[in-house]
């Protein structure tokens, strides 16, 4: 798997990976804030938000009717859909992309629910590895008690209860994720996870990532050259001069 | 119909499902709009039920997991190659699950108008990798038995136009640009496909029935075939 970098798009993607709970979108999040103030083109892309496949993956969830290979195949559509349209052409206009997750959840999630990892990984082989990911690990129990605590009931696949590890949702929940922990440890070396201690307060943390990004990526190169465009408002009234000026002419 | 069960899966196949569990019998029809697939497989029907026996019938893009949102994005014309393809890989997953292994398992013979060759020879045709929807496909069980109507592009224009008025968006290749006209998408497009699934035949060796010829005549073929696999 070859990163964006080494394909020679002018962009670069940095991807944040982790348990629920571990804090990953709290420091993608502040990451994206920083990055914007400095005038640095960039765009931000999360798991499981294309508004194309939004209703089918819904749909499937509520009704509880996605098997182990539905439930891979439906997110690999979504992960396309985001990558052929969006990721793609912004890496090729030097945009920094920000993934709030990518293909290692797949990866870790799916292979935990029973599908072949060789399977898993050839579905996804379409796709370039990240520039840099980050790996947010917090202790099993931590991120337990943050999602845990904020929201008490659980989602039927979120807790993993199509696995019947038990009828417990609580204890559904927290085998599952600490298989999923294993699956992403068991990948960390080859995919070069950096490996980001989330036990830490969050605004350590958030100097940890952004002294990475500055020393992985010469940021100045991806500094927008002229202001923002327009408000359509504004440009609209600059065409209709423009217009005037035609027929005076 | 023996009671001896097995399959084989073309690739990993599917999580928590063996592959000795599933008997029954897959039987694949195969071909382009208008080459009478449907009017075949609903003759098959009908014979097959009222000699008594079970059946089941799957087709693509007919999934209540993805098929209203699979039919409103092609409509739109907004997705892209490989989220297309992994849209009616999905939909193809969903019926396979929760059809097509049950009914294995209970013994029914599946009728697919459709299967995975038609999906693969339309990504080929897209430039879509044979690794990849090799690998992607692997889920799916290898028919008992898969039967490829070919029609002559000119007649499936013929029979399109007569039945329609109109020739489908989709069936002529047009998201291609192969030609602005839809007459002559059609038949480049549908002269792709032929050459895909020639490709294909020789990895999935299908039978191939030349459906020139009258219902009838196609259908006499095809239940002679059937009845010797049923036999199996």
């Amino acid at each position: 798997m070859k990163t964006f970098a080494e394909m020679n798009f002018p962009g670069r993607l940095i991807a944040v990976e982790g348990l629920d709970g571990s804090g990953k979108s709290t420091q993608i999040y502040l990451l994206k804030r920083w990055l914007e103030a400095e005038g640095i083109k960039v765009y931000f892309s999360e798991w499981n938000s294309s508004e194309l496949v939004k209703s089918a993956t819904s749909k499937g969830k509520k009704r509880e009717l996605l098997t182990p290979t539905t439930f891979s195949l439906i997110h690999a559509t979504d992960f396309a859909d985001r990558y052929e349209r969006h990721l793609v052409p912004l890496l090729r206009a030097g945009y920094i992309v920000l993934c709030d997750r990518y293909v290692f959840t797949a990866f870790a999630r799916d292979v935990t629910r029973g599908c072949p990892a060789e399977w898993v990984r050839g579905n996804y082989s379409f796709a370039c590895a990240p520039d840099l990911t980050m790996f947010f690990k917090a202790d099993l129990e931590v991120s337990l008690n943050r999602i845990l605590e904020g929201r008490p009931k659980l989602k039927f696949f979120e807790a993993g209860m199509d696995l019947r590890l038990s009828t417990d949702p609580y204890e559904s929940f927290k085998i599952f994720q600490g298989r999923i922990l294993e699956q992403y440890m068991a990948m960390s070396k080859e995919f070069n996870f950096v490996v980001m201690d989330a036990n830490e307060n969050v605004e350590k943390q958030q100097v940890l990532v952004r002294k990475l990004v500055s020393e992985k990526i010469d940021l100045k190169k991806f500094k927008r050259r002229s202001p923002l465009p327009l408000p359509p408002s504004l440009a609209g009234d600059h065409l209709e001069k423009e217009e005037s000026e035609d027929k005076a002419a | 119909m023996s009671a001896k069960k097995s399959h084989k899966f073309y690739g990993h196949g599917i999580p928590r499902v063996k592959p000795e569990d599933l008997g029954g019998k897959l039987i694949v029809v195969e071909g382009a709009d208008g080459s009478g697939r449907s009017t075949q497989i609903a003759e098959l029907v009908n014979w097959l039920e009222t000699s008594g026996r079970p059946t089941v019938q799957v087709g693509l893009k007919r999934s209540t997991l993805v098929s209203e949102e699979l039919e409103k994005a092609q409509h739109g014309n907004v997705l892209s190659r490989t989220t297309l393809s992994l849209f009616y890989a999905t939909d193809f997953a969903d019926q396979l699950g929760n059809i097509i292994i049950p009914a294995l398992k209970a013994g029914f013979i599946v009728l697919a108008d459709r299967y995975i060759y038609t999906l693969m020879a339309r990504d080929l045709v897209r430039g879509m990798d044979e690794k990849w929807l090799k690998n992607l496909y692997g889920i799916a069980p290898v028919p008992d038995a898969v039967f490829y109507l070919t029609v002559e592009p000119e007649e499936l224009v013929q029979r399109n136009l007569s039945k329609n008025a109109t020739l489908d968006y989709w069936e002529s290749g047009m998201d291609l640009g192969l030609s602005r006209e839809v007459f002559d998408s059609f038949l480049k497009y549908q002269g792709a496909m032929g050459e895909a699934f020639r490709l294909l035949q020789k990895t999935y060796k299908f039978e191939i029935v030349d459906a020139n010829r009258s219902v009838g005549a196609v259908n006499k073929e095809l239940r002679k075939k059937i009845s010797a696999v049923l036999e199996e």
